[in-house]
């Protein structure tokens, strides 16, 4: 207890999400002891009961805005942080929960609930960055451990963090994948897909679906031409577009391209 | 607090609960000394899962239902698989079978000791988190800190990463691991299951408030071992039917209060699924190691104080590191990593064992595989009904207790059953009004 008030103070915050990238943060089984000792804990409900008051030095915020209660919250949240770094796509996109974004919320939740009027809900789920600034956005579904310490690293050391925003693509190179939409016609969206997951699902005989979110300068015109040359029905590539970061915008305007041509 | 709580309308309320998956609130009022109401809140945004997987294709809900929960996202996909198998008409052979229940055990692993270390046990050694134990218990906590990665190691090999596995799909897998990449991982789990009796010893002798749980406990029982991937359900009450008739016998109703269903049996009572149920209906199948900790901890043929539940857990952290072992010494390699699994138009039921008991779903897809309806009850949202009957019962005789430490026992009663209300929601909300 006696040199934590001198250390930065950190908060974790939950809005609509799974829990899995704050979860990630418990999983840096090899660095959470010893990043206690850098950083205070100072708000994390999942893990602490304890609360300190803000301000905070750095707020992780992982979740997307779906409530009239949360676009509230999330304006306070950034009031009393210093630094707010989003984590994950619900946060950076909307998350899976953004499909209600191109369909009738109202629908949805009489589909859920026998008394929908219980259920207090938006018809959009949006990013954090579309209700107040947001200072860094780490992208995945699931956030990877190894970014997330970069990222609490670059704050303590006063730099930027080191997290690239090119494709899947040059991971699977560097990792030494053979391309499986090259040699296997499967299909792959790491082309137009951010790196950051190591390319796990090539090295898993999978094409990547997508959960690092669009990478800095995606082609996906081209990329769906090549999905559907591969035989790929129109409906699947609309799907493909639609799934964790369907409301990234790139992502979304692909997805639209194909809205009009299924039925 | 200055008035005793048992004069006149008092409040127990936390509007944030702590150490639990997601967002819940608890609320139980007390007016002239008797516990009029309990609410446990689950005020988790709503994300209308079973709503957008309509009109998604018979291949996605493993992809898709894994990101209700990152603690749990095996549990989800492992459902959702069977389910859709079965409304196709396949099973998947003896080696898939195998291989999902080693990589159910990573889950298993990672999530009970997250709670036994670091949601639960701050309870019982008097800590708000484990942060703050570690500076006491560093050892402890660095052994549960072990204990989750070698969960997450299996979890990474057998399913491409800890959270959110890539390698699941409906059907088996994408690629299997080799002998020589699951034998690499024995020493850790070697050890795990060394640490894993030291924890049941330990957390034996935690002391506990007395109380007993009156309700039925309901679980999966299955021919190939303590329950897991597999099995149809069974009850203390002595019912048993086929997971195809688990809607059944089960009915959900949405109260005001939550954006979780409770769920109820069809006699309107409460039940009970998690570590005590599976203890209660299945601890024969546990292995001979688990068994001998057991006993050696003073659990019996059942256990009804849901305060030991952290001693069940523990237990099974013994048997899914003695599991995991198992299979990795007999795996001999499987014809292939997945069968093929043509969509078909019907209607399919799976239900496996998360950590925190069973899960759910039902899908319906149409002849092209398109999915008309899907249906998912999680655990939490099972055991509600009876997180509310456990409080009502456990508030009353103790309200000679000051107002900040009832509150702080409700709490650890509520974590009792390792809630995950991030599952719940569709599908929980807590506050303690001491009116």
């Amino acid at each position: 207890m006696t040199e934590t008030a001198a250390l930065p103070r950190l908060a974790v915050w939950k809005f609509a999400s799974c829990d899995g990238c704050q979860l990630t943060l418990l999983n840096c089984e090899d660095e959470l002891l010893a990043l206690t000792g850098q950083i205070e804990i100072a708000y994390f409900p999942e893990a602490t009961r304890a609360v300190v008051e803000g301000p905070y030095d750095v707020s992780l915020v992982e979740g997307s805005v779906t409530t009239p209660d949360d676009a509230e919250r999330i304006r306070r949240v950034r009031e009393v942080s210093r630094r707010l770094v989003t984590i994950g796509a619900c946060a950076t996109s909307g998350g899976i929960q953004a499909l209600r974004n191109f369909a009738d919320v109202e629908e949805f939740r009489s589909v859920v609930y026998a008394h929908p009027a219980y259920v207090a809900t938006l018809d959009r789920s949006t990013p954090i960055s579309a209700h107040v600034t947001v200072d860094f956005e780490l992208r995945g579904c699931p956030i990877d451990k190894g970014q997330l310490v970069e990222v609490l690293a670059a704050h303590l050391q006063h730099r930027r963090p080191r997290v690239p925003s090119y494709s899947v693509c040059v991971e699977c190179k560097r990792r030494g994948t053979v391309c499986v939409a090259v040699a296997h016609g499967t299909p792959c969206l790491g082309p137009v897909t951010q790196a950051g997951c190591g390319a796990i699902c090539p090295a898993y005989a999978r094409g990547c679906y997508g959960c690092f979110g669009p990478q800095d300068t995606p082609n996906t015109a081209s990329l769906a031409d090549r999905l559907r040359w591969l035989g790929m029905p129109e409906i699947d590539v609309l799907r493909v577009f639609r799934t964790f970061n369907a409301g990234a915008e790139p992502f979304r305007r692909e997805s639209a391209r194909y809205e009009e041509v299924v039925p | 607090m200055t008035h005793r709580l048992t004069e006149g309308t008092q409040v127990l309320q936390v509007d944030t609960l702590a150490r639990v998956e997601g967002e819940g609130a608890m609320r139980v009022e007390v007016r002239d000394g008797e516990v009029t109401d309990v609410e446990l809140r689950i005020y988790e945004p709503p994300r209308f899962f079973e709503a957008f997987l309509r009109g998604r294709a018979w291949t996605e809900p493993p992809d898709i239902t894994a990101r209700i929960c990152g603690i749990c996202p095996v549990a989800y996909q492992m459902s959702s698989c069977l389910a859709i198998e079965a409304a196709c008409g396949v099973t998947v052979p003896e080696e898939i079978r195998l291989m999902r229940r080693l990589l159910y055990c990573g889950e298993w692993l990672e999530s009970h000791a997250l709670h036994i270390f670091f949601l639960h046990a701050p309870d019982f050694l008097g800590y708000q988190s484990a942060i703050e134990m570690a500076r006491d218990h560093r050892e402890l906590v660095e052994r549960g800190l072990r204990l989750k990665k070698a969960g997450n190691a299996l979890m990474t090999l057998v399913g491409g990463r800890a959270v959110h596995p890539v390698n699941v799909r409906v059907g088996g897998f994408y690629r299997l691991p080799t002998r020589s990449e699951l034998a690499a991982l024995r020493p850790a789990l070697e050890q795990g299951l060394d640490e894993a009796l030291q924890t049941v010893a330990l957390v034996s002798t935690f002391d506990v408030p007395e109380m007993e749980q009156p309700y039925e406990y309901l679980s999966l029982r299955s021919e190939h071992g303590y329950p897991l991937e597999s099995g149809s359900v069974v009850t203390t009450g002595g019912s048993a039917f086929p997971v195809a008739e688990f809607e059944g016998h089960v009915t959900e109703e949405h109260v005001a209060h939550s954006n979780a269903l409770h769920a109820r049996l069809h006699d309107g009572d409460p039940y009970v699924v998690g570590p005590l149920a599976r203890y209660a209906l299945c601890s024969d199948q546990l292995s001979p190691l688990a068994q001998e900790a057991a006993r050696a901890a003073g659990l019996g043929g059942e256990c009804r104080n849901p305060f030991r539940s952290i001693v069940v857990r523990a237990v099974e952290l013994v048997h899914a590191f003695d599991e995991a072992l198992r299979i990795i010494g007999g795996w001999n390699g499987a014809p292939g990593p997945a069968v093929p699994v043509p969509a078909r138009a019907g209607e399919g039921h799976g239900a496996t064992e998360a950590p925190r008991g069973l899960l759910f779903h039902r899908y319906r897809i149409d002849d092209d595989g398109t999915i008309l309806e899907a249906q998912i009850v999680p655990p939490t949202s099972q055991n509600q009904a009876s997180i509310e009957a456990d409080l009502r019962a456990f508030v009353q005789p103790r309200l000679h207790l000051s107002h900040d430490e009832l509150t702080r026992q409700c709490e650890q009663a509520i974590r009792n059953y390792d809630p995950c209300i991030s599952c719940a929601t569709h599908f929980l909300d807590l506050r303690v009004d001491e009116s």
